[in-house]
């Protein structure tokens, strides 16, 4: 069956419905059993996914514990699930974040504790599937799955305008992923009229060589599904509702995973599948994610509100993991997936920073705050902390990955990685000015004066991230060998297939060329 | 002397519709002899019929055989349809058992007993082998529905409802003995195999007008029954003012029965003429499910709502009928059977939201019940998102089978436009969800607490659409296996 001859990466899928399960009996006003059940599942789940990274083969671009049963034999579906270099880390930061949320919602959520535990649970279980899921349509219905528990937690946990904020979310999102359902079965059909089987197995549509006119209009709709959860500019518009409405946890868990899935699928499945077309949409990729880089810069230097303008500061720090997948480079891919792991600690730790002020004082105007720092030094350090990793400041995690990043899109398009430079010089600029205002300045409000630090409960919170943003700044060197050989190989084959879709391209214009010429020739001799 | 042979009576290939009639009639007789308390069984008593027939259905599961001369088809594809109608009729009785206690007028023997026949004739029209067998069950099945459309005596809107469908029914029926009538006309024969083999070996014949006209007057009729646009008008209306169950066993078993026919029908006998009704089915499909779709969205009642998307259900269905191939037919079958769960479901649901004599079926009504009620909001949803098409419930499973097969033979457009719907969709199942979770009740209601008959028929039907979106193997298998074994 796999490397441990136990079912484990099923175990860790679905160890949090048990926990659903169970909470499911409890009584709904027994609020803190409530929630200390629902934070030793998360606990235990996280517990339980670290043997995935302990047994992982470095070496090998091989799925690795896989699983596979029979779902719908006459249809080729089956129940397919395996991880790699690539989904490796994003797994452990989904299981890592899942218990920070349940302490960060300890005493924010205060209402209907048990249906917001049940669907954080729900949602971890989801967002796994879709991380292993090496079958499309299991892939599919995770991803869709995903949509369901985050729409609850928006839309009953939410800010004043929720349902705005949740429809939209959903609808955004599913009106993406339908065109590539309509693709994948495009797919299994193509398959079947080349090699004669059906089936969804990603490993085996790999193979699968699409003409290139066809590969194109199946490519879109997937980069658009991807793009939109990703989200690249100009699809980015339901984020920063979705993210201001949401409550503290539900903003961490979209930030720090659901974005990544977006990330995720590109390199998963829409590049290796089409990877001619992949090819030629570079330019456009690159162009737009520059333009999410700089244009969430520029927005979320004038929000108004600390965490809107969190949620743009991702949309411009999710353009710099596009370029960087797109720089189809070793540094820009690696790069790529190291900051998708430094944006969900980074942001992740912001959002939570934010939530913990917005709990006390119930406003996240940044004109409503000033001198915090006098008063909250613990909180003060923090943040500070999540500032410098957010603008990249050597030394902490985020400095590697944008500096990989830059340095892979240099190689590739020079003048969009200067152009990306600006963006983080605008994310130095609006990250500080945002803490000075909050933070420094004279602390002339009245409420202000009373607030209490961080208690224990929100500095255990926020400790693993504080100190994983040191770990991945100093040590990198751990995280990246795990991701390097699937990269490589991620490359090696995207090299090969575009080499030979261009190989193929030219021989049959060729071969259309000799005919022309043949019919030519055969004319002229009739002439004479 | 003159000798008469007494044909043999194949009761085997019958048994299950058998067994419904018989129910039927006892119920009738239980009803004339027995006192209050007896009445109040009648429900049971149906049940018990009901659940007997199903295990008759089972054990003549496999049989390929046409009985009585050709009048009936007792194969796969029969089975299976019967095999929804029996669920649906189960549930439906299940639903109505507690519903009796807020419409106290379906309180009465020949409610039951009506039920009973409507499923004999929707099984029947699943079965029929002819075209005045269809047609006589047909009529079977519709008359028992317009008395129980307008069953609530006293509510005009449920007497609007009954005389509406009559009328438009009778109409429609009219037109569908028409067709037969020309098509008889023309070919000589009114037997659904026949035909087939009359127009594969008369080509000639088939663009004669008399076949044409007859093809175009049984789409009328037909369409009416699946409620195809442009024959869609009864639906928000009818289904509106009916009892609320019935609305619900209308919505899903005659749609069943009414697609088994015309797929029956069409296949078999008209097999030959598919390259030219797939055209005119194709921009059916596409505007039934356009536009109810659309319409659906501005609906300010929940079982109107529920009217418009089940016409846009029947939009999907007839993607897979243009689409024509078996696979696409065991699609239809997999499609009815978990539409119908999730249909009966919701349906059962609304018929709970009411306390004795009023019932709340307006969308605002259902503000704040996801938290007031956990069961019925949770089941709401599971039905819901059934029926918008999120995994991993039966809807999912459903289209996935549809539209994958439009897309291997070929019919990408509708496909496309098939997502899209979804996509529109979304929006109306979804603000039932917003209304149920997100918003605070706009006024007190309470509500009779549901029976454990309506538990038991909720957590039934949200057993089959979780069942089939999550281990679809089985049913999906046994589709294939019915819809290939069609006569």
């Amino acid at each position: 069956m796999n490397e441990l001859g136990f079912p484990i990466i099923s175990l860790v899928t679905f160890f949090p419905i048990f926990g659903v399960l169970i909470l499911m009996f409890i009584d709904k006003d027994a609020k803190d059993t409530l929630r200390g059940t629902a934070m030793v599942f998360a606990m235990i789940e996280f517990f339980i996914s670290l043997p995935l990274l302990f047994s992982f083969q470095n070496g090998t671009a091989d799925m690795q514990f896989v699983e596979r049963y029979t779902w719908i034999k006459s249809a080729g579906l089956s129940y397919f699930v395996g991880l790699d270099g690539i989904s490796i880390w994003i797994i452990i930061l989904t299981t890592f974040l899942t218990p920070l949320c349940v302490l960060c919602s300890w005493t924010y959520i205060e209402k209907r504790v048990k249906e917001f535990m049940i669907c954080l649970l729900l949602l971890e279980t989801a967002m796994l599937g879709a991380l292993v899921s090496l079958d499309l349509i299991l892939f599919y219905v995770f991803w869709e799955l995903m949509l369901v528990p985050m729409y609850f937690l928006i839309g009953v946990w939410g800010g004043d305008n929720k349902i705005y904020a949740a429809v939209k979310f959903f609808i955004y999102t599913a009106a993406g992923s339908v065109f590539m359902l309509l693709s994948i079965f495009f797919l299994y059909y193509l398959n079947h009229k080349t090699t004669g089987v059906y089936t969804f197995d990603l490993l085996e549509l790999y193979k699968l060589n699409i003409p290139v006119s066809i590969q194109f209009w199946l490519c879109i709709a997937f980069f658009i599904s991807f793009a939109i959860k990703v989200p690249m500019f100009p699809l980015h518009t339901w984020l920063p509702d979705a993210h201001v409405q949401a409550p503290t946890a539900g903003s961490v868990i979209l930030a720090g995973v659901l974005l990544k899935m977006g990330a995720y699928g590109f390199m998963r499945f829409a590049i290796p599948l089409f990877p001619y077309a992949s090819h030629k949409f570079t330019p456009v990729i690159a162009v737009l994610a520059v333009i999410g880089i700089i244009y969430g810069a520029l927005v979320a230097m004038v929000q108004p509100d600390m965490k809107k303008l969190v949620a743009y500061s991702s949309v411009s720090h999710l353009g710099y993991v596009m370029l960087g997948i797109f720089a189809f480079n070793m540094q820009g891919v690696e790069g790529g997936l190291y900051q998708m792991l430094n944006h969900g600690i980074s942001t992740g730790a912001l959002f939570l920073i934010v939530g913990m002020l917005y709990e006390r004082r119930h406003t996240r105007m940044i004109k409503d705050f000033g001198g915090i720092a006098k008063v909250m030094p613990i909180y003060a350090t923090f943040f500070m902390i999540a500032t410098l990793s957010s603008i990249a400041v050597p030394g902490t995690n985020g400095f590697v990955g944008e500096f990989m990043i830059l340095v892979g899109a240099f190689r590739t398009f020079p003048i969009f990685a200067v152009l990306a430079t600006s963006g983080a010089v605008l994310g130095a600029l609006y990250m500080l000015w945002m803490y000075q205002r909050v933070m420094f300045q004279p602390l002339d409000k009245e409420e202000n004066k009373v607030l209490k630090d961080l208690n224990a409960r929100e500095i255990v919170t926020l400790l693993p991230l504080a100190i994983l943003v040191f770990v991945m700044g100093f040590f990198p060197g751990y995280f990246l060998r795990k991701m390097d050989a699937s990269c490589e190989h991620f490359l090696k084959t995207y090299q090969q297939q575009v080499a030979m879709y261009e190989q193929g391209l030219e021989e049959s214009g060729t071969a259309r060329l000799t005919a022309v010429l043949e019919e030519c020739n055969l004319k002229s001799t009739l002439l004479d | 002397m003159l000798e008469f042979v007494v044909p043999a009576l194949n009761l085997k290939a019958i048994m299950p519709q058998l067994l419904l009639a018989l129910t039927a009639l006892t119920v009738l007789l239980v009803d004339v002899f027995a006192g209050k308390e007896g009445k109040t069984s009648l429900g049971s008593l149906s049940l018990v019929g009901v659940a007997f027939a199903l295990i008759a259905l089972f054990m003549t599961r496999g049989s390929f055989e046409s009985a009585y001369a050709g009048m009936l088809m007792a194969d796969g594809f029969g089975f299976f349809i019967t095999l929804i109608v029996c669920c649906v009729t189960f549930l439906t009785i299940l639903a109505s058992m507690n519903y009796e206690r807020i419409c106290p007028d379906i309180k009465a023997g020949e409610y039951y007993c009506l039920l009973l026949f409507a499923a004999l004739g929707m099984s029947f029209m699943g079965n029929a082998g002819n075209l005045i067998m269809v047609f006589v069950a047909l009529e079977t099945m519709s008359i028992s529905i317009y008395v129980l459309a307008g069953f609530k005596r006293d509510n005009l809107k449920s007497i609007e409802s009954a005389l509406k469908y009559f009328l438009l029914g009778a109409f429609a029926s009219g037109f569908l003995l028409f067709g037969f009538a020309l098509v008889y006309g023309a070919s000589g024969t009114l037997d659904i195999v026949k035909l087939g083999i009359f127009f594969t070996a008369h080509p000639e014949t088939l663009h004669h007008p008399m076949v044409l006209g007859g093809i175009a007057l049984m789409t009328v009729g037909f369409g009416f029954k699946i409620a195809m646009f442009p024959f869609h008008m009864w639906t928000p209306d009818v289904y509106e003012g009916a009892p609320t169950v019935i609305t619900g066993f209308m919505a899903t078993g005659v749609k069943a029965a009414a697609f088994a026919a015309l797929i029956r029908v069409f296949f078999v006998g008209f097999g030959a003429l598919q390259v030219d009704w797939t055209a005119i089915m194709w921009l059916a499909a596409l505007l039934t499910m356009t536009i109810g779709n659309l319409v659906a969205i501005s609906q300010t009642n929940i079982k109107r709502m529920l009217a418009y998307s089940s016409i846009a259900h029947a939009g999907y269905i007839l993607i897979a009928f243009v689409v024509g191939t078996d696979l696409a037919r065991s699609a239809v079958l997999f499609y009815l059977l978990g539409y119908a769960f999730a249909n009966i479901g919701a349906f059962a649901i609304v018929s709970a939201m009411g306390k004795k004599g009023e019932e709340y079926s307006k969308l605002s009504d259902f503000c704040g019940v996801g938290f007031k009620y956990p069961f019925l909001g949770l089941m709401m949803t599971v039905f819901l998102f059934s029926m918008a098409g999120i995994p991993p419930a039966a809807g999912f499973m459903g289209k996935l089978f549809i539209f994958s097969e439009a897309i291997k033979s070929g019919y990408i457009w509708l496909a496309v436009f098939g997502v899209i719907n979804s996509v529109i969709s979304l929006y109306y199942y979804l603000g039932v969800v917003v209304r149920m979770y997100f918003q605070e009740p706009e006024r007190e209601i309470s509500i009779i607490t549901p029976a454990g008959t309506m538990i038991a028929a909720l957590s039934l039907a949200a057993f089959g659409v979780l069942q089939m979106g999550m281990f679809p193997s089985y049913i999906w298998n046994l589709a294939r296996e019915s819809a290939k074994m069609i006569m």
